[in-house]
């Protein structure tokens, strides 16, 4: 029994320890937000906080999440958007928008940590999340956009 | 433990809240269907008051429903399309509630591809929301006892200015569901002064979605008493399964049974490629037992096919006479004569779409019927191939659309959905059939390898007086026909029969080749490998002339003309002629404006730093691109800017055209970064991002700047146009910072990355 919180919550998992926390996520728990993109950590799309790290829950075995707090788009903010989000609507940053999500959680777990990032350290923060739409300046722009916003 | 409770048949699983907004599948938003109407695809729109199109319908509430009949990929047409409706609706855009049409042949085609959504449905459109407004203007008229003609709209609502009177579209809706759908001869379009949204455009419907989560994709629907599928299938095209141990498959916790899936019969078209599918409780179960399969294959025919090999085959064929499909001219005759020649070869090699969203669907049969969930860019073409593949009757097939994790032409293709189905009817529950990126990526439908032989003869200040080119790939026709070796109209017409130069000399050809893998449509398809070989030629025979690339390509391009394809079998993407004839001025006008936009000529660039221009129409729509780039010592290769122009008649939406043109400039990168789909005997060699990569923000394009030229024009296509001049501009950019001159795809044949 492998007891975690995900988005606030207690969860306890009796399946299979070895099982990605992205399959519990979206089989299980039906939390979908977080996508599968490429399953070998390589995209990003299937982006979470654990334990407020920004952590590639397709690589990310259950047996890991043992005592952690799980955070997915779902519970990125309780109440309305995040600022992230906000500034990914401002911009109009989606396409098809299916790697935006990941692309959201990076980018908030990357701005918790750096309040005025560089060009340079956004695209270094952002370069394991994969857009195949080429979204990706509107990406920097919206980072920039929630940076100032958060500040 | 789960906080799935109490959901109800026929509901779907979201997993969290349904967002406003958001695509929402499934038929649980009709509350009210009709008794007796045993219609299985009916809209809120069919539902509604006022109903005079199947496109929209009204409610005495005044909420619009405009139906989305197209697939949503990340262009905006699910937006763009009703937003042309609510304009001469004249509808109030924050009362417009879209639904997604499932497949329907009533709603005309609804394949979304060749970026012609717009420019195909975009009268259609204005009829269906000035008709509902005629309406709504007869009935206030009526109720007022006042002429027609002395009412206006303007907002929602109806209103005749000199007796001061307004009445809501709500409230007007049962009232103008009495009275006759008009002709659309009676119809009065609006004029363009009075366009609330076209031309100003909307950011999506789903915007909101997007960012939250809460957008359906085919990879997120869910309905109850679901199972997951994945598939082993043939590693080579052709290929089927001698015999199978599935007994440490079935040992993997949550793995319920295998299933094998037949080979397909003939041309592959849309069937499944067959293989064994391994069903579970949950889609890493699937994975985990299909990687326990032990399977023994007879690869067929196509095991003697290895891409390396199959080059030097291209390239043999190129470099002797082909099929002739344009001539002008007798250019033989110019290069009989001697004199100074340049050729070159090109080659762009087989490319993966990798769309975010790898290929998914879900099915179920039941009662004799399927009903599908499934990010389909051709909702009808998944009914056909089901109906052949379950042997039922096409009503029977319901085929909801979700979002689309993008789709870039893979999507328009239903093989998917129909192992689906087969697998639901082999199982007897509903089944989603999850393909890994690796699936995706070794399964995929090509965009076709290409080898490019040119020549030209070369006169005075380096123009050519005589130019040959020729042009051998595998034909997407192939998949429906394997014996199919020569290019089709429809594909040689992009970028090749319609090289748009002022020469009077010109023999176009096109040379045969077998497909061993499957070829599809990949955006922007053949336009890709030919604006790649013409563009780049042309700026080496600039080069060789000592002459500036602009002033060459001008040259080239020659005086504004209507280019005549008498004894041409040009289709021009399925347009008349006559609408939108090939303007040599149009091409003419936006390179020249790239040129001023990009300061052509008029910024210093450095050491390691050059730039690039191409230009080149393709659905429609012309394109002039300048790429500027920076190369350091270890052949690193950087983007920070790039310029591109584009003249698509009249768009409706600029900020999502925007959009597609930045996308297209990323897409483009990827192809010249890294783009090759390599095969030995038979099998795909690529699997994932590790060795099918695409590009990422730090190699993406640092800016790029869409500037659209403003036209009256009947309006062209914009998800596709801008990948073809993106390439070889970047390709001629890089050989102005290096001075190495790219004629093989990828840029790591070149030892840059």
């Amino acid at each position: 029994m492998i007891q975690l919180k995900v988005n606030g919550a207690e969860q306890s998992f009796n399946g299979e320890p070895e099982m990605p926390l992205l399959w519990y996520l979206r089989d299980v728990l039906g939390l979908t937000g977080s996508k599968f993109g490429c399953g070998v950590g390589l995209c990003g799309a299937c982006t979470v906080h654990v334990n407020g790290q920004a952590t590639r829950s397709c690589v990310t075995v259950m047996r890991a999440t043992a005592g952690k707090e799980v955070t997915t788009i779902e519970g990125l903010e309780k109440n309305g958007l995040h600022a992230v989000q906000k500034a990914w609507m401002q911009i109009n940053v989606p396409q098809c928008g299916y790697c935006q999500v990941g692309q959201i959680m990076q980018a908030a777990a990357f701005l918790d940590s750096k309040k005025k990032p560089t060009d340079h350290e956004i695209d270094d923060a952002m370069s394991g999340n994969l857009c195949r739409c080429g979204t990706d300046q509107r990406i920097r722009a919206a980072i920039k956009a929630a940076a100032e916003e958060m500040a | 433990m789960s906080t799935i409770a109490n959901v109800s048949r026929r509901r779907f699983l979201t997993g969290g809240v349904i967002a406003a907004g958001a695509l929402v599948l499934g038929v649980h938003y009709y509350p009210k269907l009709l008794s007796g109407d045993k219609l299985p695809h009916d809209t809120n729109a069919d539902h509604a008051t006022l109903h005079p199109s199947v496109y929209l319908g009204i409610n005495p509430d005044g909420t619009v429903w405009i139906v989305a009949h197209r697939s949503e990929m990340g262009t905006t047409s699910r937006t763009t399309l009703p937003l042309v409706v609510a304009d001469e609706l004249d509808a109030d855009w924050k009362r417009v509630r879209i639904e997604q049409a499932i497949g329907d042949k009533r709603y005309g085609d609804q394949n979304t591809d060749g970026s012609h959504s717009i420019r195909s449905y975009y009268d259609a459109m204005r009829e269906a929301g000035a008709t509902a407004r005629f309406m709504l203007i007869q009935a206030a008229a009526h109720e007022w006892g006042v002429p027609a003609a002395e009412c206006d709209t303007d907002l929602h609502v109806v209103v005749h200015r000199s007796t001061n009177r307004s009445a809501g579209y709500g409230e007007l809706a049962s009232a103008a569901a009495k009275l006759p759908v008009p002709d659309k001869r009676e119809l009065k379009l609006k004029q363009k002064s009075t366009w609330r949204y076209i031309g100003k455009g909307e950011v999506s419907y789903d915007l909101e979605a997007l960012v939250s989560g809460k957008a359906i994709y085919g990879m997120d629907a869910r309905v109850e008493g679901m199972v997951y599928a994945s598939v082993e299938r043939p590693p080579v095209l052709g290929g089927k399964v001698k015999s199978y141990d599935d007994k440490d498959a079935l040992k993997v916790a949550g793995v319920r049974q295998t299933v094998p899936i037949d080979p397909f019969q003939g041309a592959p078209a849309f069937q499944p490629l067959g293989g064994v599918a391994v069903i579970a409780d949950n889609t890493w179960a699937a994975f985990e037992g299909r990687k326990k399969l032990k399977i023994s294959w007879d690869n067929g025919a196509n095991e003697t096919y290895n891409s390396d090999q199959y080059k030097n085959e291209l390239r043999e064929t190129s470099h002797s006479p082909c099929k002739v499909v344009r001539n002008i001219g007798d250019a033989g005759a110019v290069f009989a004569k001697g004199g100074k020649v340049y050729e070159a070869d090109y080659y762009v090699p087989l490319l993966a779409h990798a769309s975010m969203e790898p290929v998914v669907a879900l099915a179920e049969f039941k009662d004799g019927k399927a009903t599908l969930w499934a990010p389909t860019q051709n909702p009808q073409a998944a009914q056909d191939i089901v109906s052949k593949e379950l042997g039922i009757p096409k009503e029977d097939v319901i085929c909801h659309v979700t979002l689309l994790g993008g789709g870039f032409g893979r999507k328009s293709k239903p093989d998917y959905v129909a192992e689906a189905a087969v697998l639901s009817k082999k199982t007897g529950r509903p089944v989603k059939v999850v393909w890994t990126r690796e699936d995706d990526i070794k399964f995929d439908y090509y965009n076709a390898v290409a080898s490019m032989y040119m020549k030209a003869a070369l006169g005075a200040h380096g123009k050519p007086t005589a130019w040959l080119q020729r042009s051998v790939f595998p034909p997407i026709p192939s998949i429906f026909d394997v014996n199919t070796v020569y290019g089709d109209p429809g594909h040689l017409q992009q970028g090749w029969t319609d090289i748009p130069y002022d020469l009077s000399n010109l023999r176009v050809e096109n040379g045969p080749a077998k497909a061993h893998v499957r070829i599809g449509w990949l955006r922007s398809v053949a336009n890709i490998y030919h604006a790649f070989a013409i563009q780049c030629f042309t700026d080496e025979l600039a080069h060789a002339a000592g002459r500036d690339p602009l002033d060459y390509l001008l040259d080239l391009i020659g005086n504004p003309r209507t280019i005549d394809f008498k004894g041409v079998e040009y289709p021009n993407y399925g347009a008349s002629m006559d609408a939108y004839p090939w303007e040599t001025g149009r091409l003419r006008h936006v390179t020249e404006m790239v040129a001023e936009k990009s300061g052509w000529g008029k910024r210093k660039h450095g050491k390691g730093t050059g730039v690039g221009i191409a230009a080149h129409r393709s659905f429609l729509t012309y394109v002039a691109t300048v790429v500027e780039v920076e190369v350091n010592d270890q052949g690193e290769v950087r983007i920070p800017r790039v310029d591109t122009v584009l003249d698509a008649g009249l768009v409706v939406n600029p900020e999502a055209t925007r959009a597609q043109f930045e996308g297209a400039a990323v897409f483009g990168t990827s192809v010249v970064r890294s783009g090759e789909i390599t095969a030995t005997k038979g099998a795909i060699n690529q699997s994932n991002f590790q060795d099918y990569p695409v590009a990422r923000i730090t190699e993406a394009p640092y800016q790029t700047n869409v500037h659209i030229v403003e036209s009256d024009a009947p309006p062209a296509g914009v998800g596709e146009p801008g990948v073809p001049p993106f390439v070889a501009a970047l390709c001629n950019a890089i050989f102005d910072a290096t001075g190495k001159r790219v004629r093989d795809l990828p840029i790591t044949k070149l030892g840059l990355s």
